[in-house]
Order: structure tokens, then C-alpha cells, then sequence
């Protein structure tokens, strides 16, 4: 019925009806619009790109022109049902930090990035001798916006650290599908990641 | 005027007068028994009243917002870039009013108004008018033209302030408040600047105290020097460099040692001072700044603006310029903080611009953008729903 990119339906799916909802890094509001007009979800997006900010308001989308890197100082603890971060969380300046943020103000987490660990990117930089580049990841090094890349891995150790409890992950293939076989070696076989998580 | 009227304008306008006979019990606890209230209209008003949009003025604007008053006109009205066919403010799709304040000197009741108990002009006995007052004048004069509810009340500045306001008093009487270059009350700094140009004023041997009218003069310098230095506070720092540096006037490449105009930036500033001062009263001004000053719906809740705004229900864009240093845009977002405090629906847009406060007035693309989306969202809400 609607063209729902795959990993922003999975995260749909996770979101009960009436929640509310924090997008961080909203893009132009394509989920929350979705959101809104699916599940009755209400909330606010946060975005830092001027032209976004336009295609959030054209979207009926509430958004906030904020830089994450300032932090969710504006939210109180919390305030949301779910925070989410779609492809967001490799370029800010601490993600760790960010995550802490996100269980302040959210009862639960939402999180989706590029595993960089994918065997595609591992060819890129083994085989070819080149800085990796793939359909979620397709900047030059020169001008990527992504500066903390991790891979499944990483990020799991990051929350066991943290303290952080994930409720559920799911991982995408190459052109956004779901893998039969990730789930025996997600770390090598899956593109995206997508977890949901709160404090233990 | 220019050669022929640009096809985005609303073209010549003509102001209008509303008298009203009820008295208004103001603020400071006085009352104005009548007033009148001079407005502008553009665009036409839709058979369901919905699309109407109220504008509201900042400290030296007038009612006459947009178009041309007469062919001779060399400048069109002050939200020109926001408001007329095609603009932000789309005079096809809606009902724009906008009325000069009470206590202002563009027609409306004033300090140069003839005082009826008197027969002499106001002048310094015309009561201080708030942000409130005018808030309350304003429903009268949407009574007045039969408007229940607008689709938007939007302003710059104190402009702003006065659409908070609304929100905040009347919360069903508005659907939208654009709240733009905004802050949720002045801050010492602000009201130090503005304290500075009431003296310059007062302190003028020609204010006589307040009651210059009496004496047929006008207290020219002490009004231009408050201008100057209002002047200074819209500009950034960028901008007065980009425009004028450090360039002498009239192409001289050396100084001259005197205290006459050199610079460009003395220039301007003296220009801005001496043309002001022909358009504008000085009480009026006096009484601008207090109303500046005043503003403060928080101050209601323990300085809790969160909670003055727990009443709203009118959904909020609001936009603040990187520049602006007077109305900064961590102004803007301590009324998006206590909106999202809410739960209240809000957008907040921060624009790049090196104009500094006065980017509100100028035509800044992604401004622009930002404003004619939204108000794009209010003209379909005002064609489907209704009031």
C-alpha cells in the first residue's frame, strides 16, 4: 500500500499505535508521516538540514531544526515512548553519549545503521585496497558525513557496557532484504542493522 | 512607486478605520473610553470566514504592511517580501489584516490623538499600552470585521510577541501562530537598550515632558538618537561590515580630523535617525519600548513560560536568524522548549542569515521557503475545513 522503505517498516512495526514518538535525524519526515497516519503516533522530528526542514512542514511532520550534537537538552527525562535514529547514529561527534540521551528522554530506543562490518565492505578494503562504499554507505571518505562507523559487534559490546538492554534486532541483506541466513553470521551477512533496546 | 506595480504586490490600498465605543480597560488599570483602530486589508475574506490572517506590527511598523498607499509612493509596505499574491502570505488564498497599534501614530489612538476630556493631544498622558491591550483590541477589531477565528495570527518581533500572546489569551480564536524573530521577554541587556534610547528621547530639551505637541516642536534629536542606536541592535555585525566596512563617504581616501560624517556607517545611521524622525512620534516610541519591556507571559507562572503556555491550542511555526543578536535564537527556543513542555505541535526553523533581527524583513530564500510551506499547510486546512 505505501512505498515504506524496508528498515523504516520494520521500525514501524515495532512502534505500538498512539505512541509517542522522537525521530532523530528525521530526513524529511517520511517515517513520522507514516507514523502519523498508520498508528495515530504523535511526537516531533529533529533535523539539522535546512531543505529537510521544508520537506518535514510540506510533510505535516513537527520538526525542530536542532543539532544532535548539542545534545536533547530541550526534552525532559522521559518524554517519549520511542526515540529514533534511522542511519543517524555513524555521523555524529559521540554516539555513545547520544544513546545515553535517547534512554534519558525515551522509554525505549529504536536505533538503525550500517553494519561496517558487512562482507561487501570488508572486500572493499581487504580485496581492493579502497575505503569502503556500499548502498547505505555510498560517500567518498573525503566528504562522508559518517565519522563513527561500528559493526553489530561493536555496537553490542558498546550496550553491554552501557548497561543497555536490547529487546530485539533485526538485519537487513543488500537491497534492503531480509537475509535467510544472516541470522547465523549477521555481523558478515548484514547491511543494516536495526535494534530496539532500553535500560536493563 | 515603482514604474508599474509588480505583479506579486497587492498593489494600492487604502486604509480603513474602525471606531470602537466600548470602553477598554488596559493593563496598568486605566481605560480608553473610545479608540480607533486603523487596519489594512488584502485578499478576500472566504464564505466560511476561515482564511483569515491578522498581522501583527513590531516597534516602528504601521498597518500598512503590504502594496502601495498612493502612485507616489517610493516603498512599499513593510512585510512587502511575505505578503501579496504568490508570497508566503498568498493574498489569493487569504484575508491579511493588519491594524496599527493603539498608542501608535499611523491613524490608530494614540499620544498625537486629540484627548476627548482635553481638546489638546494626548501626548505623555496616554496610558502605557501593553502587549495585552493590544491582544485585546485586536479580538475587538476580529469582532468587528466578524472573524471568530484565524487562520493565523504572524509576526516579527514584537510582532511576535503579540501572536504568542494571542495564543496564550484567546488559544481557540487562532489556528496558527507564526512567532518569528522572536523572544519570550527582553532580557536586561534588551531592555538596557531600550532604557538608553528613552533617554536620549526625554532628555531632549524639545520633549518638554512629553507634551512637545503644546509647543509646536518635535524632540528631533533625542528621537533620531534612539533610532541609531535601535538601528544598531537590528543590524549584525556581518551585515554592517559587508555593507558598509570601514569606507569613507563620497569616495575620500583620507580622513579630515573632524567630528562631521566620515565614515558610510555614520552616514546611514544619520540618514536612518533623520527619516525616522519625520514618520514616527516620540511617545509613541517611548511607549513601544515599555511594551517591549513588559512583555512577559511567564511571569504569571513563577517565570514558568511552560506553563503560561499549557492553555495553547494553536499550532506553532516558529523561526529565528542565525545573526540575530538581539532576539538571539536561543530566544526562540525557550518558547519551542516550553511548547515541547506541551506536548503543543511546533516547528522550529533556524535560518542562515547575516542580517541580524531585520532578516525577518528581507527576502532570505530559505526563510521564505520555510514560511510559504507552512503557510501553504494553513491555506489547505482554511479551503477543507473551514473555521
Amino acid at each position: 500500500m505505501n512505498g515504506l522503505r524496508a528498515d523504516l517498516q520494520i521500525v514501524a512495526d515495532w512502534i505500538t499505535p498512539r505512541a509517542r514518538v522522537l525521530d532523530l535525524g528525521c530526513g524529511d519526515g517520511t517515517l513520522l508521516r507514516h507514523l502519523q497516519d498508520n498508528q495515530s503516533v504523535t511526537g516531533y522530528g529533529l533535523e539539522i538540514d535546512a531543505e529537510k526542514i521544508v520537506h518535514c512542514i510540506r510533510n505535516g511532520v513537527n520538526v525542530i531544526q536542532t543539532d544532535l550534537d548539542q545534545g536533547l537538552s530541550d526534552f525532559d527525562v522521559g518524554s517519549f515512548d520511542y526515540v529514533v535514529m534511522t542511519q543517524t547514529l555513524q555521523a555524529v561527534r559521540r554516539p555513545d553519549l547520544l544513546l545515553d540521551e535517547i534512554l534519558r528522554v525515551g522509554r525505549m530506543g529504536i536505533v538503525t545503521f550500517p553494519n561496517f562490518a558487512f562482507w561487501r565492505l570488508r572486500y572493499y578494503l581487504t580485496v581492493l585496497g579502497r575505503m569502503p562504499m556500499s548502498g547505505a554507505l555510498s560517500y567518498t571518505w573525503y566528504e562522508t558525513p559518517n565519522i563513527h562507523l561500528c559493526s553489530i559487534k561493536d555496537f553490542e559490546e558498546l550496550c553491554l557496557q552501557k548497561g543497555i538492554r536490547i529487546l530485539e534486532r533485526e538485519v537487513l541483506s543488500h537491497d534492503l532484504r531480509r537475509p535467510v541466513i544472516a541470522g547465523v553470521l549477521p555481523n558478515l551477512l548484514a547491511e543494516i542493522a536495526i535494534y530496539r533496546f532500553c535500560r536493563s | 512607486m515603482p514604474e508599474s506595480i509588480p505583479p506579486d504586490s497587492v498593489g494600492l490600498v487604502e486604509p480603513k478605520c474602525a471606531r470602537f465605543d466600548t470602553a477598554l480597560t488596559l493593563e496598568c488599570g486605566r481605560s480608553l473610553p473610545s479608540y480607533e483602530l486603523v487596519y489594512e486589508a488584502y485578499g478576500k475574506l472566504n464564505a466560511e470566514r476561515s482564511n483569515a490572517i491578522l498581522i501583527c506590527h513590531a516597534l516602528s511598523g504601521t498597518h500598512h504592511a503590504a502594496g502601495y498607499n498612493s502612485p507616489a509612493d517610493r516603498k512599499p509596505g513593510w512585510w512587502e517580501v511575505c505578503i501579496g499574491p504568490g508570497k508566503p502570505i498568498d493574498t489569493n488564498r487569504f484575508f491579511v489584516i493588519c491594524c496599527n497599534n493603539l498608542g501608535g501614530c499611523h491613524g490608530s489612538t494614540g499620544p498625537t490623538t486629540i484627548n476627548p476630556a482635553t481638546g489638546e493631544p494626548y501626548g505623555a498622558d496616554f496610558p502605557i499600552i501593553t502587549v495585552q491591550d493590544w491582544v485585546h483590541s485586536q479580538a475587538r477589531l476580529a469582532d468587528h470585521l466578524g472573524i471568530d477565528r484565524w487562520a493565523a495570527i504572524a509576526g516579527g518581533s514584537l510582532g511576535a510577541m503579540q501572536a504568542l500572546q494571542w495564543a496564550i489569551e484567546y488559544p481557540h480564536r487562532l489556528r496558527h501562530a507564526v512567532v518569528i524573530a522572536a523572544a519570550p521577554r527582553l532580557s536586561a541587556q534588551n531592555i538596557a537598550f531600550n532604557e538608553v534610547a528613552r533617554q536620549a528621547i526625554r532628555s531632549d530639551p524639545e520633549f518638554h515632558s512629553g507634551r512637545y505637541q503644546n509647543h509646536q516642536v518635535v524632540p528631533r534629536r533625542g528621537l533620531m538618537l534612539a533610532r541609531m542606536l535601535g538601528h544598531i541592535t537590528y543590524l549584525s555585525d556581518q551585515a554592517m561590515r559587508a555593507k558598509f566596512g570601514r569606507d569613507l563617504r563620497r569616495g575620500k581616501d583620507d580622513f579630515d580630523f573632524h567630528y562631521e560624517v566620515e565614515f558610510e556607517v555614520e552616514s546611514y545611521l544619520r540618514y536612518q535617525g533623520e527619516s525616522f524622525v519625520n514618520r514616527f512620534d516620540a511617545n509613541t516610541y517611548l511607549l513601544m519600548t515599555k511594551a517591549l519591556d513588559y512583555f512577559d507571559p511567564a511571569a504569571a507562572f513563577e517565570g514558568n513560560l511552560a506553563k503560561a503556555l499549557v492553555g495553547v491550542a494553536a499550532q506553532f511555526l516558529v523561526v529565528a536568524f542565525t545573526s540575530d543578536w538581539r532576539f538571539s535564537p536561543a530566544r526562540s527556543r525557550e518558547i519551542v522548549r516550553a511548547l515541547l513542555d506541551n506536548d503543543k505541535e511546533v516547528s522550529y526553523a533556524e535560518i542562515e542569515a547575516d542580517h541580524g533581527h531585520d532578516a525577518f524583513l528581507m527576502p532570505v530564500p530559505q526563510y521564505l521557503e520555510v514560511f510559504r510551506t507552512y503557510m501553504d499547510k494553513v491555506a489547505a486546512e482554511s479551503a477543507e475545513s473551514g473555521v
